[in-house]
């Protein structure tokens, strides 16, 4: 039987330093992160048949998930699969570029207006959620989800996304959420961005 | 036909600002929602009803330096920036929360909700309650024990952002809800008697993720006379 575990992160928590703080990195992985695999893990126990799909399979439908244990699977797996796609989608120093930059450009019209309507969008989101860049039947789309929804739940699938639970902000910016969406374009690891667009075309 | 229709309106109105009218009052009686008492638009933060240090050392100064100096006064400031030329420009904060969605009735709900918040806590709070409230937890809860454990309980496992409410319905029976994001139990009829905060920002400067530890800290600082009033209200 497969039980879900914390993926190592590929750097050192302060390796996103100044952007992001090595004590909210270190608290987000190894609390947070950590508390939606037990939750998932619990959530599933008694339930082998779903125990070796991974958290992705598992959100994309729901429905074939059982009742008693749907909304549990869909918050911790979701807060799973979401960081999990998170840590490594973060590095510094990595410039747009590659296919999935000319893509956004000819969608948006320039990186600077994906990044507008991009940070207008997490700025507004209401609560507790994430921002995602998602390829929508082969379309570019930003979108909001509430909580941990992902959007591989709406037949979405995301190449790119921003945490704006109050957690992942606020030791270092507080109530100043624009600060840490603007801090957050320093951090896109744009080769990762890249490598998921490409296996989602 | 207009007419009766207006008057529908204007019934529904009062129903809603007599049902209100108790807590209010006595909210009034302590100054806590002038703007409310006056039925005037939401111009203003409303005062905190003790220092931001005050409720140390279970909520910090800086928690609340932020909470109700930053958090608050933006819903207040959003509010009155949104409802600017809308048909919500003069309304009440009740009616504005009990008949607009979006952007409006989020800053609207958030502005009553972090005022209640500030209401519903003290300094040198906690203990038990007393005469007809703690008669009416324990018919309806087992024990206070019982209630604290199940409103905790709830508090912990809200998903996300949100609130959890002690609240009794127009036959005084009390329940505890838990109401997602800016949600208030009036829109469900219900009327409010203590609330706690478990967006992560009531919390996270002093607890970070542990939320459960905060909740259990809230217990010595729940002012269970502003239960008592609202119930009786």
């Amino acid at each position: 039987m497969m039980s879900h575990t914390l993926p190592t992160l590929p750097y050192a928590y302060d390796a996103l330093e100044p952007y992001f703080d090595a004590r909210t990195m270190e608290i987000h992985h190894t609390k947070h992160h950590q508390t939606y695999v037990d939750k998932l893990n619990a959530a599933l126990k008694g339930h082998e048949a779903l125990q070796d799909k991974s958290a992705e399979a598992l959100l994309k439908d729901l429905n074939a998930i059982p009742e008693t244990i749907r909304t549990a699977v869909r918050n911790h797996g979701g807060g799973h699969a979401n960081h999990a796609f998170w840590w490594p989608m973060l590095k510094k120093d990595i410039a747009f570029s590659g296919p999935v930059a000319d893509a956004i450009s000819k969608r948006f019209g320039s990186y600077e207006k994906f990044r507008e309507t991009f940070s207008s969008t997490a700025a507004l989101l209401f609560g507790s959620g994430w921002t995602w860049l998602v390829l929508d039947q082969g379309k570019l789309e930003i979108v909001a989800t509430p909580n941990q929804d992902n959007p591989v739940s709406q037949g979405k699938t995301p190449v790119l996304g921003i945490d704006v639970w109050e957690h992942a902000y606020y030791l270092k910016y507080q109530n100043r959420r624009p600060d840490y969406i603007g801090a957050f374009f320093n951090v896109v690891n744009w080769d990762r961005v890249n490598d998921m667009y490409s296996a989602a075309k | 036909m207009d007419r009766e229709i207006n008057q529908g309106m204007i019934n529904r109105r009062q129903f809603l600002w007599t049902a209100l009218a108790g807590s209010v009052a006595v909210a009034a009686d302590i100054s806590v929602f002038p703007q409310v008492s006056k039925a005037s638009p939401p111009s203003a933060l409303p005062p905190l009803p003790y220092a931001q240090n005050a409720l140390e050392p279970y909520i910090s100064a800086e928690t609340m330096s932020y909470h109700y100096g930053k958090h608050h006064a933006a819903y207040v400031n959003n509010l009155n920036t949104l409802i600017k030329g809308t048909e919500f420009e003069n309304e009440s904060l009740e009616y504005i929360i009990m008949n607009a969605s979006g952007g409006i009735f989020n800053n609207a709900a958030q502005t009553w909700n972090h005022a209640f918040y500030w209401n519903s806590l003290k300094p040198k709070g906690g203990g038990a309650p007393a005469g007809v409230l703690a008669e009416a937890i324990r018919s309806d809860f087992g024990s206070v024990d019982e209630f604290k454990k199940s409103f905790s309980q709830k508090a912990a496992t809200l998903f996300g952002s949100g609130w959890v409410w002690l609240v009794k319905d127009k036959n005084r029976k009390l329940t505890i809800e838990s109401t997602g994001n800016a949600g208030n139990p009036l829109t469900a009829g219900l009327m409010p008697l203590l609330t706690c905060d478990v967006w992560e920002h009531a919390y996270y400067i002093d607890y970070r993720n542990a939320r459960a530890k905060y909740i259990e800290a809230y217990w010595n600082l729940v002012d269970w006379d502003f239960a008592s009033i609202n119930l009786a209200a």
